[in-house]
């Protein structure tokens, strides 16, 4: 029961984006280089880059 | 063993949704339960996908589990993102289900529950679903790429202008009738225009806490939105007993469409982060929220559906809209059945999240389903009413009477009983002045829900549960107005930018501004006459809506039957294609009514005439020899408007053919423009939880 409503919330989390930071530092640390590479974005900074670009393009219907 | 019983198991759906659909459709004369609508919905939806849908994925579009998606092969951590399979129908969900299932069946309602419950059912499974599915497929295949692009690579230019066009088209328009419906919604309701305005500056305090107290705390700002709203619902109710207050909020709906196109252009300059991307958060969980409560509620409350099956209406003399029941049901019901709309947000959008293909029939044919079973809900909630009410409340006054009285004794007249004391009780029940003439679909379908609501939770809260309906409907249909405007402004600076390139900057503030107001005064022009239009202006503007997204829904049909042929499947094109010539029959047929009928309420020029004589001769009231000659501007413009939809439907449709009879005489085409295989390398377990 338990480890169902984790599992629910960990996709409401997933739906909202409100864990979007924490899966683009997953992201940063599989695929890039903290020494080679610019360090990861804040979160602040991360967020705005993700809403800014969440909302190129035909988002809603009717 | 396991098969036996999995066959039984299919056999017994079959049975009871059989046993449902008979029962709705063979009843006559007493009232029948909501739940066998809902018993009905499920088991067709349950079948047809399980079958259908399960042999278009099988062996029409020949999915391949082992293919790396769009997602895998381009991830970025952004925009391409392998997701969850649950995830990614959320957000395809939350993106396709808008306004429209909610107001086309409740107009429709005009004919009875009948037809409007199969179309809703067959146009899902039939049409609606398996476009929003093969143009997944298809887009995916074609890493992300946009219906306008996916015409324009495989049929020719010409389709892919036609598909630009469309789109911008239907936007206008769109926008326009939901536009109507808000304003019709707020009319001299201090209450509704209280909280809807209320909507406003909570979606920007939620968009600046998102953005700068708390950066990326989503679902933390999210909570204080919603309290908000659910506050500005029960606020609205003081401010609607309180003097001074009231008259703050109490408008014609004249001064409210100025309001709303003030709005719209602000909130297409205005930076997304303050109010469109909140906004948008805010309507995605009231959505989510007030369907699935919707859903409880008719499980629990089982109410009856007092509308008759088929209403006399079907022969075109309907006081919501003109016109028979072919074609014009599967007009108004475009949204729930089958929209066009819905290709865009499959194409280009929803694939670049999709980890495997094997997960398309569940994302595109499933969300499709799920939106069907909104429209049916909707159809629920218009149907539970007294015949009589919701008549009153959705016919104009210009068909039935400016007087109480007058209305009332006219739709007695037609076998729905209703009296100005029922009427009145009603309103002062659900905290408003008046239910009558609230045209549009959204006050009807708020009585409905706060019945259904107020019976199964409690009754004593009428007035809240209406005003919370209508804030629920007002909500996410500004979140299509705003975000609509936005996307037509983008649209336009793009065109603008082939003519002057300086205008295709999006960010030079000149363009942003001429661009915006010129999207603005486009639909505004639309909303602007249906609200001083006698007869309610949403009669003519939502078949022309109709009209518009089944032409778009014809478009992406045409590029995926195209494909199809072009891939060796000539076989197997009817998939595509028999809805495709549905689509082609009903829209040609009705454009050809709207443009030709006799019938004053039907045909535009008609309507144009009899005003134009009716003016020249004196006999119209001073009032409406005011707006007259606008109203017959607007009625011509109307006209060329269709005609424009309905030539740009058979361009494409031939351009398709031309493409299809060049590939099967063998005869050079486009190739196809399908990427190559590559081998997904995904842990399915990780993306797959």
């Amino acid at each position: 029961m338990i480890s169902k409503l984790k599992n629910l919330w960990r996709v409401i989390r997933r739906l909202s984006g409100d864990d979007a930071y924490e899966r683009y530092l997953v992201h940063y640390a599989q695929h890039h280089h903290a020494e080679t590479e610019a360090p990861p974005l804040s979160k602040a900074e991360f967020f705005k880059q993700w809403q800014d670009s969440k909302w190129q393009g035909i988002k809603r219907c009717c | 063993m396991t098969n036996l019983l999995k066959n039984t198991l299919w056999l017994l759906i079959a049975v009871v949704g059989a046993a449902a659909i008979g029962g709705i459709a063979l009843n006559r004369g007493e009232s029948i339960n909501a739940l066998w609508f809902v018993t009905a919905a499920l088991c067709v939806y349950a079948i047809a996908y399980r079958f259908y849908a399960a042999w278009i994925a099988a062996t029409v579009l020949t999915i391949d589990e082992t293919r790396a998606t769009p997602a895998e092969r381009l991830d970025n951590g952004h925009d391409f993102t392998p997701t969850n399979r649950w995830v990614v129908f959320g957000h395809h969900f939350a993106a396709i289900a808008g306004p429209g299932p909610l107001v086309g069946p409740t107009l429709a309602a005009q004919f009875g529950y009948l037809p409007g419950t199969l179309w809703i059912l067959l146009g899902a499974v039939l049409g609606g679903c398996v476009q929003d599915m093969v143009i997944l497929f298809l887009s995916t295949r074609r890493n992300a790429r946009s219906l306008g692009q996916m015409a324009r690579d495989e049929l020719g230019r010409l389709g892919g202008n036609a598909a630009l066009i469309g789109t911008f088209a239907i936007m206008i328009i769109l926008i326009a009738v939901l536009g109507l419906v808000v304003v019709n919604a707020m009319k001299h309701s201090p209450w509704g225009t209280f909280t809807v305005s209320a909507t406003i500056p909570i979606a920007m305090l939620v968009g600046v806490y998102m953005r700068h107290l708390r950066p990326g705390q989503v679902l933390e700002a999210s909570a204080l939105g919603v309290a908000l709203l659910l506050l500005s619902v029960a606020a609205g109710g003081w401010v609607d007993s309180n003097e001074s207050w009231r008259a703050l909020f109490d408008h014609e709906g004249l001064t409210l469409a100025w309001a709303v196109m003030l709005y719209g252009f602000a909130a297409a300059i205005l930076p997304v982060w303050l109010l469109l991307a909140p906004r948008d958060y805010l309507s995605t969980y009231m959505k989510l929220g007030t369907i699935t409560l919707l859903a409880v509620a008719i499980v629990l409350l089982q109410p009856d559906v007092k509308m008759p099956a088929i209403t006399q209406f079907v022969d075109g003399t309907g006081p919501i809209f003109g016109g028979k029941l072919f074609p014009f049901v599967f007009i108004t019901i475009a949204c729930g059945a089958i929209s066009g709309f819905h290709a865009l947000i499959s194409s280009g959008t929803t694939p670049k999240l999709l980890a495997n293909e094997r997960d398309i029939p569940m994302i595109g044919y499933g969300g499709m389903a799920l939106e069907s079973l909104v429209a049916i809900m909707a159809m629920i909630a218009a149907t539970v009413l007294e015949p009589g009410v919701f008549f009153a409340i959705n016919s104009p006054a210009g068909v039935v009477g400016k007087e109480a009285v007058d209305a009332v004794a006219k739709i007695s007249a037609w076998g729905f009983p209703v009296t100005v004391e029922q009427m009145q009780h009603l309103a002062q029940q659900m905290g408003e002045a008046t239910l009558f003439a609230r045209t549009g679909g959204a006050p009807s379908l708020a009585v409905g829900m706060a019945s259904i609501f107020g019976s199964a939770f409690g009754d004593g809260l009428l007035a809240l549960w209406y005003h919370f309906a209508i804030m629920f409907e007002a909500i996410f249909i500004l979140t299509t107005l705003d975000a609509g405007t936005r996307v037509g402004r983008f649209m336009l600076q793009d065109m603008l930018g082939n003519i002057w390139p300086k205008m295709a900057e999006t960010s030079w503030l000149p363009s942003m501004l001429i661009s915006s107001a010129l999207v603005v005064s486009g639909w505004g022009y639309f909303l602007y006459i249906g609200v001083i239009d006698p007869n309610g202006g949403v009669n003519i503007l939502w078949p022309l809506f109709g009209i518009a997204n089944q032409m778009l829904a014809a478009i992406a049909l045409c590029v995926a039957t195209g494909i199809l042929v072009k891939s060796g499947k000539l076989n197997y094109a009817w998939v595509t294609g028999v809805p495709l010539l549905w689509l082609i029959i009903i829209t040609s047929t009705a454009a050809w009514e709207k443009l030709t009928s006799a019938d004053l309420r039907i045909g535009f020029f008609a309507a144009a005439n009899d005003l134009q004589d009716k003016l020249a001769a004196g006999l119209l009231p001073p009032e409406k020899a005011g707006v007259a000659p606008q109203l017959i501007f607007n009625l011509h413009l109307d006209a060329g408007l269709t005609l424009f939809f309905v030539a740009i439907l058979w361009l494409i449709v031939f351009d398709m053919l031309r493409v299809c009879g060049r590939y099967l005489t063998g005869k050079p085409v486009l190739p196809l423009s399908e990427t190559p295989h590559s081998p997904s390398s995904l842990i399915e377990e990780w993306v797959r939880d």
